[in-house]
């Protein structure tokens, strides 16, 4: 547990790099972003003043000067950008192939204090309502450990269990329900 | 025992069914050897038509039953209104056990009395007989009452159709979906929405003396108890504590209430005074403990605990204790409820993939599967334990269905529009 937290950490660290040379690049002004990976964080929480820090949207420092505004939760080649977690039937722990997605949103968290992010827990139909609820809520904790782990504070994170009520896809089939298994991430005053 | 399976539409028994029913009733399977009886149509001294047909509602709930098997009309040899007129070797002719008569008589306005009264052909005697003073809003319910009297002259159990059904339906797709709490009669008629809401509602439940209703509902966004009266007014939140506000269920004596909390960490049950709000916790566990149902004798609670890797019911003092694991069969069983004598606990049981209503008698341990659908859910017994009420679904769409507790006879409740879920037998009206 703890191995693989370290290096879903550094793997993160890799990862914003490659969101803040993106970033660079395009605006082709902020070296210090793409120079050093490990400067990367102080760069963004300069840069966040630019943002609304209530919202919990982030600009790059460019955008200071109407350049460019760019939204690391909006960056499409970000692990950030995926706001959902899919789960196995019955089973509340983060599938292995959403871990790095998980701790992403932790360490963004972590970085920036003042955002908020509610986990909304949801089952497929399958058993009951009630259950469901149970188990939609105990899919959101886990989601909410793991990024309370890579330093996110407990009162940045709100859950909610939705359990099998609001279906993302209807249907009563496999493709359905691997649909519905899931915790959505959103983050306060964030688009979907 | 041998089932016969047919659905039969009580407009083709030429029992028509009287105004508008949100809820239509089939009886998908009915039982061999069901007794003949005939209730005539009832004489109206009145002017202009009968408000009512009360033969007709009296026998469509005596079919339903699955105990009775009403004569039609064009089959009876007489149609006598009065006892001095009944033709006992006719009706021998016919193949009836019994005969029903009666008439209706206005007294004032919007006022009625009614008389029946119920004979043993092969004896050519009265088995009961009653005048009943009803209102024009009440003749329906008076059917229904009369019908309770025949059943438990012939049967020797209480009968249950004086009784009403809480449901939740839901109308719309997407962001359009509507949800509404609904309380119908237990034949489907007099549909009354007693709450309405963009956001789901689950898990009615009916206090003891059939007034209030607890409930779940999101319309603050996540889930929270909340009780009001069947008749709509009074509408309290009970509970709306951090994380899961769920799964209520009233104490036998209506003092208090069960729930699902998760306050302090994992959903566990609780206990809440009425009186002053107090909440007890029941349950201790990292797993998922919910739906509370309460024994007769209110001092133990079957719920659902995943505590063993799996849903299965257990059994756990009011007060708190070790929970004693009650299902065994299967992989999946939730969702108890207890039948009114405490003998029998019906479930959801996971099996092959869905789930069906399954029945676990606690002395003998006999476990039976009632039902064959793919997604049964909500269990909820009659308040005669003679029929269980539950969600099912329908080409894709929910509907409600009941259950013999010998699982001999089936019946669907299919709205009109829309979907039903979330059924919940009243108590007995007192």
């Amino acid at each position: 547990m703890r191995s693989s937290h370290v290096i879903s950490r550094s793997l993160l660290f890799v990862l914003m790099a490659i969101v803040l040379l993106t970033l660079g690049a395009c605006a082709s002004v902020d070296k210090t972003a793409t120079t050093d990976p490990v400067l990367v964080g102080d760069v963004y929480d300069d840069g966040r003043i630019q943002g609304d820090r209530h919202s919990g949207v982030e600009t790059s420092p460019l955008g200071r000067d109407g350049r460019l505004t760019a939204d690391a939760l909006s960056d499409p080649s970000s692990p950030l950008s995926q706001r959902v977690i899919y789960f196995e039937f019955d089973r509340d722990d983060v599938r292995a192939d959403f871990v790095d997605v998980v701790a992403a949103h932790g360490a963004y968290l972590a970085r920036h204090p003042q955002a908020r992010i509610r986990l909304e827990g949801h089952t497929d139909e399958r058993g009951t309502r009630e259950y469901n609820l149970g188990l939609g809520e105990r899919r959101a904790q886990s989601v909410r450990r793991m990024m309370l782990l890579q330093g996110a504070s407990s009162d940045q994170i709100q859950v909610i269990s939705y359990g099998e009520e609001m279906p993302a896809a209807m249907g009563s089939n496999e493709q359905a329900w691997q649909q519905n298994r899931r915790v959505e991430l959103i983050y306060e005053g964030h688009r979907r | 025992m041998i089932q016969i399976r047919h659905v039969i539409l009580l407009l083709l028994l030429g029992l028509p069914l009287v105004g508008q029913a949100a809820l239509e009733i089939r009886i998908t399977q009915g039982v061999e050897g069901a007794m003949p009886i005939a209730v005539v149509p009832f004489g109206w001294q009145g002017e202009a038509q009968a408000p009512e047909d009360l033969a007709a509602i009296i026998g469509a709930n005596l079919h339903r039953s699955g105990r009775f098997a009403p004569v039609e009309r064009q089959t009876m040899p007489q149609r006598p209104t009065r006892a001095d007129e009944l033709d006992f070797p006719a009706w021998r002719g016919q193949g009836s056990n019994y005969v029903v008569i009666g008439r209706l008589q206005p007294t004032g306005a919007d006022r009625f009395a009614v008389q029946f009264q119920l004979f043993d052909v092969a004896g050519g005697r009265q088995l009961t007989g009653y005048s009943i003073p009803v209102e024009r809003a009440d003749l329906r319910r008076a059917a229904h009452m009369i019908s309770d009297i025949i059943f438990e002259r012939l049967t020797g159990e209480r009968g249950a159709f004086d009784t009403r059904v809480a449901y939740v339906s839901v109308t719309g797709q997407g962001s359009e979906r509507r949800f509404a709490l609904q309380v119908a009669d237990a034949d489907g008629h007099h549909p009354r929405t007693i709450f309405r809401s963009a956001q789901p509602i689950l898990s009615p439940a009916w206090s003891p003396d059939g007034r209030r209703i607890a409930y779940v509902s999101f319309e603050n966004g996540r889930s929270e108890v909340f009780v009001q009266n069947v008749d709509g007014g009074d509408r309290t939140r009970l509970a709306a504590f951090e994380g899961i506000n769920s799964a209520p269920s009233w104490s036998p004596d209506g003092r208090r209430l069960a729930l699902t909390l998760s306050r302090d960490g994992a959903p566990d049950v609780y206990v809440m005074n009425l009186a002053d709000r107090s909440v007890s916790r029941v349950t201790q566990s990292r797993s998922i403990d919910t739906e509370p149902a309460w024994m007769p004798d209110g001092r133990s609670l079957v719920f659902t605990s995943d505590r063993a890797g799996q849903p299965q019911l257990y059994e756990v003092p009011v007060t708190g204790g070790q929970p004693r694991r009650l299902s065994f069969e299967g992989r999946y069983n939730g969702g108890a409820s207890i039948s009114p004598d405490g003998r029998r606990v019906a479930m959801v049981h996971g099996v092959g993939g869905g789930f069906r209503i399954a029945i676990l008698d606690r002395q003998t341990r006999q476990f039976r599967v009632l039902t064959d659908g793919r997604a049964d859910e909500a269990p909820s017994f009659a308040p005669n334990g003679s029929m269980i009420i539950y969600a099912t679904s329908e080409r894709g769409r929910g509907v409600l269905a009941a259950v013999s507790a010998d699982g001999r006879v089936h019946q669907r409740l299919v709205l009109q529009e829309g979907e039903v879920r979330e059924p919940a037998w009243s108590p007995f009206r007192e």
